[in-house]
């Protein structure tokens, strides 16, 4: 089966990219944007679903800095 | 700090000085016939150097570390580290990077052999990607994000010792200032609140960014961190890059120096 893994920067953690996407925004008549935070999207195709979220934490993730959920489309 | 300033007048004269000479010249001399490159030769104190796929700086850190003890290269896919006394993990762009710096390499088979050997208390340094890796490997606190300002920085940076009472930097005094230059994309070092505390109550906050020259916003300025027990460290500048006068600056050797002497004076007789 499918899955998807969403993975962004953890709250408090500083993201750059999402705040250079923010300043871009407005340059183009997009107002009122706040708290963008750019992560990744990884799909996988899966035999067991219910270990997706071990792979998150041993490889698909650093634990650490990012937060991840594991979601089937 | 010592930097040798080159005036245009003075790199003519010396690219013209390189090239009649040949290696002679370049400051790096072949260390098999020379005493004062291999001052620790004597003692068979070897380094271990990794090369990954995407390694770049492996060779630069070879040539550092022949100028103070004996160095070979290891491959990633060996899980054998043939006997070496001490680890360097190069610069450089293991496995491309893909997914996360250092997410890949961690589980390369040289990798394991490393880990089994800091925990036994082997001596491992971790340069840039070196460090990314150690981080991602769990054998360093902590974990490198991408620079405040998203760029590539290539630049010389000032860095104080923090900690001179370590096998990495036992050739430096408290404070002093070292000139190594910084070359990457993902050098933001992080540490959750509760691990920054525990790093600065426990001495491994080794290296720091002068004062205003913190150049990718790491948290606390820092530049190099160690375990808690003080033989695996990291460090984003390069001090390899920082060893011979040509580049501007040897205090990058002064790192080498410092675990070659440590290690070397440990070696059983």
């Amino acid at each position: 089966m499918k899955a998807r893994v969403l993975i962004h920067p953890k709250e408090g953690i500083l993201d750059p990219q999402g705040q250079a996407v923010e300043r871009a925004l407005p340059a183009l008549g997009f107002e009122g944007v706040r708290e963008v935070r750019v992560g990744r999207l990884i799909e996988l195709e899966v035999d067991d679903l219910a270990r997706v979220p071990e792979m998150c934490e041993r490889l698909l993730a650093n634990p650490l800095i990012e937060d991840y959920e594991v979601v089937e489309p | 700090m010592k930097i040798t300033k080159w005036s245009s007048h003075d790199l003519a004269a010396r690219t013209k000085q390189i090239k009649e000479a040949g290696p002679k010249a370049w400051g790096v001399k072949p260390r098999a016939d020379d005493a004062e490159l291999r001052r620790f030769a004597a003692s068979e104190m070897r380094f271990g150097v990794v090369r990954f796929p995407g390694s770049c700086d492996e060779v630069d850190a070879l040539l550092a570390c022949r100028r103070f003890a004996d160095a070979e290269l290891l491959w990633h896919g060996d899980a054998d580290l043939r006997g070496v006394d001490a680890v360097v993990i190069p610069g450089g762009f293991s496995y491309g990077d893909y997914l996360r710096v250092g997410a890949i390499a961690r589980f390369s088979p040289v990798m394991g052999a490393i880990e089994d050997f800091a925990r036994s208390g082997g001596h491992v340094l971790g340069i840039c990607n070196g460090f990314q890796v150690l981080c991602e490997a769990g054998l360093l606190p902590g974990a490198l994000l991408p620079n405040t300002g998203l760029r590539f920085l290539c630049r010389q940076v000032g860095v104080e010792v923090v900690n001179p009472d370590t096998p990495f930097t036992s050739a430096c005094a408290p404070g002093d200032r070292l000139s190594i230059p910084v070359k990457h994309t993902t050098g933001r070092y992080y540490a959750p609140p509760e691990v920054l505390e525990g790093l600065e109550a426990h001495g491994q906050i080794i290296l720091r960014y002068a004062s205003k020259d913190n150049p990718n916003g790491s948290v606390a300025d820092i530049a190099a961190v160690s375990n808690g027990a003080r033989n695996v460290m990291g460090l984003m500048p390069h001090p390899e890059h920082a060893v011979d006068p040509l580049t501007g600056s040897t205090d990058g050797g002064r790192l080498f120096e410092s675990l070659a002497r440590h290690v070397a004076e440990r070696l059983p007789a």
